[in-house]
């Protein structure tokens, strides 16, 4: 028992590298993406909104295979499984975090645009000083929810073969005809979203001193 | 000393034509009003004036720089702006007070004044800070420094951007309805803070619904209807003695 716990944990860490990893790449991606999306040079918009149709409308399982095969079939490449979890949902969870922060954007009234250049800030300080502070807060829950599902999204890294608290908890099961493994992971994973929705909580409350 | 000229000003959306052909100037320490039915293209002046909007054509001088005019190309008349650093260095010369005020809810009523000093006019924090509690003294907001917009009446609301928009020491300062949003207690407030701007001699345009208002406190006002002007002058005569149809009947709803 003491074993199989120690293997989950190692197995946990995974899982959380994984989820931490991917917050860290997908947070700012995301935000050029939706910068993309929002562009008013077609060049830039119609590749972005393919990129967004594509990525939303296929299933993170098979982009995971695709991400770390395809380099393989296409030019007999092969890389890390670990990385290829990352990029692939790195560029999933962007173009997610993409639509929230765009309908973020779009919902800062224009008066702020106005009443920034009128004031004369420029375009980026406009954005990164008055427009981006108020689109966080407008986010934070449609921003918690992605989070908590990236959480239990990261189970789909075994398909390539990484060895994260899912996989594991599913060889010690078969291993020992038993579902508690299974049953423990399931604990485990209730307990980091348990964190990541104090944390979020959290957040919105800090953000509450003004609407 | 002219602080705006305006000539031959033409706005065009799509097909629409909101402003035909204005012309009109401000002196230093005069104070404007522009009146007229809604859609009449007073609040589009203002916002070409303030570069909110690009003109279709014609010419806009503050203080005597231009900041559009038009110009000769191909054997055609084009309009043609200012580069962009003259276009920013014109736009400060000219503040503007929004009808719905559009404060910065994320910052303090202290940071919404000082934030625009720091960043734009460079100065330090010290600096931004003493010329905003003296501003908010004068708006009798002393109180409500560390106060956040939404903690506010929509009178201090509309004092703080009259403060938010001194603070840049603009030559002059457009207000587009600034009294469209409040009853008429905060009316009177705001009112009697432009007054008391008419007092230090700030030049100033008041696009307003407040017919009394314009009577009392503008030297001259503007009627316009339709994109143009359809009768200016003397503010008493205007507005007391119409002269044109229109204007008549306009009025005669106000009195």
């Amino acid at each position: 028992m003491d074993k199989l716990l120690l293997q989950m944990l190692k197995g946990t860490v995974v899982s959380l590298e994984v989820f931490f990893l991917t917050l860290l790449f997908s947070l700012p991606l995301g935000l050029f993406i939706a910068l993309g999306r929002m562009s008013k040079n077609p060049f830039i918009k119609t590749p972005v909104q393919f990129l967004l149709l594509v990525v939303r409308g296929t299933p993170l399982i098979l982009q995971l295979i695709f991400v770390y095969f395809a380099p393989y079939y296409l030019f007999k490449v092969s890389y890390d499984r670990f990385t290829a979890v990352i990029i692939a949902f790195s560029i999933n969870y962007a173009c997610y975090f993409a639509e929230i922060y765009r309908g973020g954007i779009e919902s800062i009234p224009h008066g702020q645009y106005e009443a920034s250049k009128v004031l004369g800030f420029t375009k980026r300080q406009t954005f990164f000083r008055i427009i981006l502070p108020q689109v966080i807060k407008r986010i934070l829950p449609a921003s918690g929810n992605e989070v908590i599902t990236l959480v239990k999204d990261t189970a789909l890294a075994q398909v390539i073969g990484v060895a994260e608290l899912f996989r594991i908890a599913q060889t010690a099961s078969s291993k020992e005809f038993s579902t508690i493994p299974m049953f423990i992971a399931g604990i485990f994973y209730f307990v980091m979203n348990w964190v990541v929705s104090v944390v979020f909580i959290r957040l919105e409350k800090k953000l509450n001193y003004y609407k | 000393m002219e602080v705006i000229a305006v000539e031959n000003l033409q706005k065009t959306f799509g097909t629409l034509e909101v402003i035909k052909d204005i012309s009109f100037s401000v002196n230093k320490g005069e104070v404007l009003g522009i009146i007229g039915p809604s859609g009449s293209g007073k609040s589009t002046i203002l916002r070409c004036i303030t570069q909110l909007e690009r003109v279709t054509s014609g010419t806009i001088r503050i203080c005597g720089d231009v900041l559009v005019t038009d110009i000769e190309h191909k054997g055609k008349p084009q309009s043609q702006y200012a580069d962009k650093e003259s276009q920013r260095q014109i736009g400060l010369k000219a503040g503007l007070v929004f009808q719905n005020f559009n404060l910065f809810p994320h910052f303090t009523v202290l940071r919404n004044i000082t934030e625009a000093q720091v960043r734009v006019l460079n100065r330090t924090q010290k600096e931004a800070e003493e010329k905003a509690l003296v501003l908010l003294e004068k708006m009798a907001l002393s109180s409500r420094v560390q106060a956040y917009p939404c903690e506010l009446s929509g009178g201090q609301m509309q004092r703080v951007s009259i403060a938010r928009a001194l603070a840049l020491n603009p030559e002059v300062l457009f207000f587009d309805e600034p009294t469209s949003a409040l009853d008429p207690e905060l009316t009177g407030e705001i009112l009697k803070v432009i007054r008391a701007l008419a007092d230090e001699k700030m030049t100033m345009v008041v696009v307003t619904h407040e017919m009394a208002f314009a009577r009392d406190l503008c030297d001259r006002v503007i009627f316009m209807d339709n994109g143009i002007i359809v009768e200016q002058g003397n503010s008493q005569d205007i507005i007391n003695n119409p002269s044109h149809e229109r204007t008549k009947a306009f009025l005669s709803r106000f009195q």
